[in-house]
């Protein structure tokens, strides 16, 4: 009986969930050929004297002999554009036949001069992208997520050109977890015909999951690098328990860009980059500061990223690289994924919005590449990223409106 | 970023105890509980006491001292409180411009709105949920905080009735929106005492809705959607006309005009905390409710979808107060959560004791398990043993704060600590057996752990939810 009903609810969140995605798909707001940017008339304001200004007195109600204005008082206003001493580095990803890799697409992120989509400043330079999740055998997901992928699921290159051709990824992570040797250690030859198996379904530039294993990974890493040398992969990740020279070594070697990844702590993720540095430029460099889910530590994580592309900007360069972050570890959050009372329902919507929550959160924060999961979620972080970037603008008189509108 | 950005101006960075310091009476009389003034002071340019606390601060001969300290401890964006009493909510207050230069303070308000045009039994309805609204998180309970009641029909008559009947019906503040000043008054004469939030002096009402605002003790909404300049020019004129306490709406587009929106929020509040702006120190007010303006055809769950992520983003930036539309559980609970999350207080830590913890009255058999110091993991994992009502050990390692999964993957949780904190816990002496439920997220830990210990691993559940069910299960037949 137990059983039926939940039979009856998959089938219920599944039409719900594909609903969502139809109806997303139909209102494709920003036409990404459209977009243009507003650069000509951004003028930079330098504020006058370094010296704070002393806090007015508090605003003085008129007295009563005081005529009240009986007209607008003009109050001047001025955007407070700055300039910044440090910028993000550019790191391309992928390499065409001509660059001498096999990709059909490259992407290109950094080289951001101001904090995270602060447009009126200067324009962001480069789109943050969006990976999608491909593992190379069944792993528990949580079943809003399932149910989108079951039919490729142990199929990494069929998983992957689909994340590609109807999610719309702009890269794909292909997680080698089955090499954990506390998994199924499979063998380093093992994970190259994977990564072909991808790499030849799909043509956007890749990234390279490993398991966690230090040693293991190192071992992998160095077998996919060199038997992919010149395709720009990023390896994800390099941590400070790795032999990092060992494997900047072969990262350089191979022309691939590292993944330097810290848990959450700048100080560690500078030290990380600090020994990168001595075998690899900095434009071969994207750092993951750790991501937290929503509910589960996402304050750590947001202002950990907003503090180190703050510092980038004053010109600390040991973080002046792009960042990127594992979002879908919001599904580790159970409020994602958990069937919970009524009033919180359906959790077939809840479970991709709070993938979505958790990416905008961190978009703020200054994220450039967001490895994500649920195809509902990436449509909507992909229009949020064109809305901002396109910076159409809105229809003022028609927003008055919103005071009377009846819902 | 100046210099002076990076470490905020008015910001409490500059502000060092030692100029607060200065201006107590410095009698270390400890009559504020602290050891002497120079710890006082510190406290007060932390924030962590009002400097009420000092009682002879507060006396005639100090009168001016005081005043300059108050001057000194403003914040950069005026506290506005709507409603008054015990429901009385707290906006604004915000020191600094990023939270981690200090803390947010007064998490960002949010009002769900109801209009003259629904049939009573919706109102009703609508009231009942976002009082009932609760979701217990980290010891918390988060909430929804205020009505905003819209006068959609234009009618003075029908909006005083509303506003009387939602005044009637909950003790939550209100917020009255209509942008003609007739209706607005209809609406204040049906609760002329419960100090509403008004909405919204515009370009063509500003006059009659100070007046409004003035006679009724109101704060007041200025509303000039993307159009920051008239925004300050309305704020300058109604500062002028005697109105103390204002809400800013700089306008909430979606779609096209959402990068404006954000621009805007993030020069307002960039103005306000690093340039002095004082006409720009006032709470910003958030309207995901304007995406149903466009919601004609749209499926509904699309438009709650949008709504949902657009006061996410809002939350993020700057936002002090919100209306919002859907009441749909699983739109507003990643909202409430976010905004707990951006609020909480990024100078206190998060992880708990690590340490051997009991849970009922174990005995030599009770089973053993460990969890990471994460306040979080810690809190949901406790919960959900305790909600099991089952007698056990939980032996809490410390991660330095960080969850399961993430401290596997950094490397602070090692089967080296496991088997330290067994060691260290004494819990050998307390149970016979040797097994160690271990979290599911750390199963890749069981062979070395096993080695390490001695102690023989069972790799419990992904999520803690699933203990009871692991323990009747697995334990049990174990045992």
């Amino acid at each position: 009986m137990a059983e039926k009903r939940e039979k009856e609810e998959n089938v219920l969140g599944l039409k719900l969930n594909s609903r969502l995605l139809e109806l997303l798909a139909k209102l494709q707001e920003v036409e990404l050929e459209d977009f243009e940017m507003e650069v000509g008339d951004l003028e930079i304001w330098l504020q006058p004297g370094a010296v704070a200004a002393p806090v007015l007195a508090p605003p003085k109600v008129a007295p009563p002999v005081k005529a009240k204005p009986t007209q607008i008082i003009e109050a001047e206003f001025v955007p407070p554009v700055e300039t910044y001493p440090g910028k993000v580095v550019e790191v391309k990803l992928g390499a065409t036949r001509s660059e001498g890799g096999t990709r059909g697409k490259t992407v290109v992120i950094g080289g951001e001069t101001t904090p995270a989509l602060y447009t009126f400043e200067r324009p962001t330079p480069h789109p943050p992208v969006i990976s999608l999740d491909v593992f190379d055998m069944e792993v528990p997901l949580a079943k809003a997520v399932k149910m989108h992928v079951k039919d490729v699921l142990g199929d990494p290159a069929a998983w992957a050109k689909l994340a590609v051709d109807k999610f719309g990824a702009d890269m794909i992570t292909i997680h080698l977890i089955s090499i954990d040797p506390l998994v199924e250690d499979a063998s380093p030859k093992e994970a190259v015909k994977t990564v072909e198996a991808v790499a030849q379904a799909v043509d956007v530039p890749l990234i390279i999951g490993g398991c966690g294993d230090p040693v293991k990974d190192a071992e992998v890493f160095r077998e996919v690098c060199e038997t992919f040398a010149g395709e720009r992969f990023l390896i994800s990740s390099i941590t400070r328990d790795m032999n990092v020279e060992r494997c900047a070594k072969f990262v350089k070697k191979n022309g691939h860009v590292a993944l330097s990844f810290t848990p959450m702590d700048l100080n560690l993720a500078r030290e990380l980059n600090r020994r990168l540095y001595d075998f690899l430029p900095k434009e071969d460099i994207v750092m993951d500061l750790t991501t937290a889910a929503l509910g589960y530590g996402l304050d750590y994580a947001f202002t950990n990223m907003e503090r180190a592309r703050l510092a980038a900007l004053m010109g600390d360069p040991e973080l002046a690289h792009p960042m990127s972050s594992g979002t879908t570890n919001a599904w580790a959050a159970r409020e994602a994924w958990m069937k919970m009372a009524p009033e919180w329902e359906p959790r077939e919507l809840r479970g991709p919005l709070w993938e979505v929550v958790t990416a905008l959160t961190l978009l703020l924060a200054g994220v450039d590449i967001f490895m994500m999961m649920h195809p509902a979620a990436v449509k909507t972080v992909k229009d949020v990223i064109a809305q901002l970037m396109g910076g159409k603008s809105g229809n003022a008189e028609r927003l008055v409106e919103w005071v009377t509108a009846k819902v | 970023m100046s210099e002076r950005e990076a470490k905020g101006k008015i910001g409490v960075k500059e502000l060092s105890p030692i100029d607060v310091y200065k201006l107590l009476p410095r009698t270390n009389c400890k009559e504020c509980g602290e050891e002497n003034c120079m710890a006082f002071a510190t406290k007060v340019v932390n924030r962590e006491v009002p400097i009420e606390k000092c009682k002879p601060i507060l006396k005639k001969e100090f009168e001016k001292a005081y005043k300059q300290l108050k001057e000194m401890l403003k914040p950069a964006i005026k506290e506005v409180i709507v409603g008054t009493g015990e429901g009385a909510v707290k906006i604004g207050g915000k020191l600094v411009m990023y939270r981690h230069e200090l803390t947010y303070f007064n998490p960002t308000a949010i009002a769900i709105d109801v209009t003259d045009e629904m049939p009573e039994e919706e109102i009703l309805n609508r009231i009942k949920r976002v009082e009932e609204f609760r979701y217990e998180y980290i010891g918390q309970i988060l909430k929804l905080d205020m009505v905003a009641v819209r006068s959609t029909s234009n009618d003075p008559d029908k909006f005083k009735a509303t506003v009387k009947k939602v005044a009637e019906n909950t003790k939550l503040p209100m917020i009255l929106c209509s942008l003609n000043p007739t209706v607005l008054e209809a609406g204040l004469m049906a609760a002329p005492k419960a100090r509403p939030l008004l909405y919204a002096a515009t370009k063509d009402n500003w006059r009659e809705m100070a007046e409004l605002a003035l006679m009724y003790g109101c704060p007041l909404t200025v509303f000039a959607p993307n159009n920051l300049k008239l925004l300050k020019s309305l704020a300058k004129t109604l500062i002028e006309y005697g109105v103390e306490d204002l809400v800013l709406d700089p306008g909430t587009f979606s779609g096209d005009g959402l990068a404006e929106t954000l621009n805007n929020f993030t020069m307002i509040r960039r103005l306000a905390c690093k340039h002095g702006d004082e006409l720009f120190g006032f709470p910003l007010m958030g309207v995901p409710t304007t995406v149903w303006l466009e919601s004609a055809g749209i499926a509904q769950e699309i438009v709650k979808w949008r709504e949902a992520y657009l006061a996410a983003m809002l939350i993020v930036r700057f936002a002090d107060i919100l209306i919002m539309h859907s009441l749909d559980g699983w739109a507003l609970l990643p909202n409430v959560v976010l905004r707990a999350n951006i609020y909480t207080d990024p100078r206190k830590p998060v992880a708990v004791e690590p340490g051997l913890k009991v849970f009922g009255t174990p005995d030599e058999n009770s089973p053993v398990m460990f969890t990471t110091n994460f306040a979080l993991t810690y809190y949901t994992v406790a919960s959900d043993i305790e909600s099991a009502k089952v007698n056990a050990y939980l032996l809490v390692v410390d991660t330095e704060g960080i969850a399961v999964d993430s401290a596997v993957a950094g490397r602070k949780l090692t089967a080296e600590k496991v088997a330290e904190a067994i060691k260290a816990s004494g819990i050998e002496n307390k149970v016979k057996h040797r097994k160690l439920i271990i979290p599911g997220k750390a199963a890749r830990l069981s062979g070395e752990i096993e080695e390490l210990s001695g102690w023989q691993v069972l790799v419990g559940p992904r999520d803690s939810s699933e203990i009871p069910k692991f323990l009747q299960e697995k334990w049990q037949t174990q045992t």
